[in-house]
């Protein structure tokens, strides 16, 4: 007799995938935290946002904090909220206008006071030096921050291996420059291309990551790809993205926003609360999906391993 | 009845309807974006950023309607004002209320260590305590107590505009006196109001006044012109 109750084959096309369901699950909770927030906004605890990402690699991610015990932002925040300003000024149209950013191939030319300039393949970067794992707060001179889980090498590595002259003092970092790939490097009230700068020991510190990828996949495009900078005591806007072009020199070499308003942003732009910028204070950030303000972090909470970098200096003339 | 005769029969005029759907809309749109998850990852700062720019627009299109009255002869436009910078005023009211109860939280040491950080919310803030008294006074009992002051009040809206603008530029990064970085938007809605202004200038509207008598002058004599000709003969 035939099996009446035979098993119905499931398509895998039917199962809600995995990011789609947490996607739901965000929105849901999303949702009711910003009724709630509308309600009792004052007294509302402090709920930070969901940490489940969409790439494959996400269950490895999940529950990690950075070392202050802060959870990690979701991929679909880190992703879809992105100072850009080479794509939009509108944070979230970054994530749609990148979609063809072609990021590969790609290569970044390392040069001037070195003993071994080279033009590295973003594949040679990859095999040459060993991704690590490194949770970082990121923090905006908007006063907005986040905590990212980037993947990639030390920036003093790559510099080691071209061997700074003993003349270089300054490495200047130099993005992109194509307006048929960033369509807002046609816009005339910008110096494009982006460029920054560090001073020699800052890019020597370990912290200064050279960074490829996210949440354990490749840098996706809205986030710089293939290969950007992030240095965690600083404001977000040093951690130049898409990067062609390192070159040591030996004077303070010119950085893109310091150019548009050099009394507004300094070339060290170290987080600092206490020094207000002249427009809006720095004293208080939003952790993107928390509901209430943090207090923000002298160095951004990196402060015993950076500080004595700049022991001596007057951080409020040099901001 | 005929469809054209049931529109004559709505008590609205279409200038009306437009002012009334764009303020309620936009308000809509927004709750709507909110609930839906779609004002960014950080909708506190988008729902600021939102109501502000609505704000502003309602305050230039209240701004505009003097001038385009003096220009176009668009009479309508004078009984459109009020409601304007009514529109105005509860943009900016909910955009000061999400800054300081969502945004601060009501933590007012926090507020005003904020407001008075040379920042440009001083500027902001000007702006709101110069359109209270205006909201509270648009009504036509105080337009009646007041008599001539009532006119001199409200004059202090030339105050107010320039200073929202400036507001917003400051909250952008970019220099306006450099011309550089984000100020395109800004630059748009200062000159917008510029304009606004130059045109209320005594010498400018006596100008524009006898431009326009004149223009309509000869258009009359043009088309009566052919008229007259067709009697005699």
């Amino acid at each position: 007799m035939e099996n009446k109750y035979k098993p119905v084959p499931i398509l895998s096309s039917e199962i809600t995938p995995k990011s789609l369901y947490y996607n739901r699950r965000d929105f849901l909770k999303a949702a009711g935290i910003l009724t709630g927030s509308a309600l009792l906004a004052a007294c509302a605890p402090s709920v930070s946002g969901p940490a489940v990402p969409t790439p494959s690699h996400m269950t490895a991610y999940a529950g990690k904090t950075d070392e202050l015990g802060a959870p990690l932002n979701s991929y679909n925040d880190i992703t879809n909220y992105n100072n850009y300003y080479e794509f939009s000024t509108a944070k979230d149209a970054v994530a749609p206008l990148s979609a063809n950013f072609k990021s590969h191939p790609w290569s970044v030319a390392v040069g001037g006071m070195v003993n071994k300039p080279q033009t590295f393949a973003i594949e040679d970067l990859l095999k040459m030096f060993p991704q690590e794992d490194r949770i970082y707060r990121l923090r905006c001179v908007e006063a907005w921050s986040m905590v990212i889980p980037w993947q990639g090498f030390p920036l003093a590595s790559l510099l080691k291996a071209v061997e700074p002259t003993s003349s270089a003092k300054y490495v200047a970092f130099t993005t992109l420059n194509d307006p048929k790939q960033l369509p807002a490097e046609g816009n005339g009230f910008y110096p494009w291309p982006y460029t920054e700068g560090l001073r020699l020991d800052e890019a020597m510190n370990d912290l200064a990551l050279l960074v490829t990828g996210l949440y354990g996949d490749p840098l996706p495009p809205q986030d710089g790809a293939p290969i950007r900078l992030v240095v965690p005591w600083k404001y977000g806007f040093k951690g130049i993205k898409a990067i062609v072009k390192i070159d040591l020199v030996d004077t303070e070499p010119p950085t893109f926003w310091k150019t548009i308003a050099s009394d507004e942003y300094g070339f060290y732009a170290n987080v600092n609360p206490d020094v207000p910028h002249p427009r809006w204070s720095q004293a208080s950030e939003r952790r993107i999906g928390e509901l209430t303000r943090r207090a923000t972090l002298p160095f951004n909470g990196y402060g015993d391993k950076v500080a004595s970098l700049y022991q001596g200096m007057d951080l409020k003339a040099n901001y | 009845m005929s469809i054209i005769d049931r529109i004559k029969k709505i008590p609205y005029t279409p200038l009306q309807i437009a002012m009334h759907l764009y303020a309620w809309s936009a308000l809509v749109a927004l709750i709507f974006n909110l609930f839906t998850n779609h004002l960014t990852a950080n909708p506190i700062q988008a729902m600021e950023q939102r109501t502000g720019r609505h704000a502003l627009t309602l305050l230039v299109l209240a701004l505009a309607c003097t001038p385009l009255n003096m220009l176009f002869g668009w009479r309508e436009l004078l009984k459109r004002r009020r409601a304007l910078g009514l529109y105005a005023l509860m943009y900016a009211t909910i955009h000061v209320i999400i800054f300081v109860n969502l945004d601060y939280g009501l933590a007012w040491s926090l507020i005003i260590q904020t407001v008075l950080q040379r920042s440009y919310i001083v500027f902001g803030s000007i702006v709101f305590f110069l359109l209270i008294p205006l909201g509270i006074t648009s009504f036509d009992i105080w337009k009646v107590r007041l008599g001539k002051n009532w006119k001199r009040l409200h004059q202090v809206v030339y105050f107010a505009a320039p200073i929202a603008v400036l507001h917003y530029t400051l909250s952008k990064k970019g220099d306006i006196f450099h011309l550089t970085g984000d100020i395109g938007r800004p630059l748009v809605y200062g000159l917008v109001v510029l304009l606004l202004l130059i045109l209320r200038l005594p010498f400018i509207r006596r100008f524009l006044s006898s431009f326009r008598s004149r223009v309509a002058g000869s258009f009359i004599r043009r088309n009566s012109q052919p008229k007259l000709d067709t009697q005699k003969t």
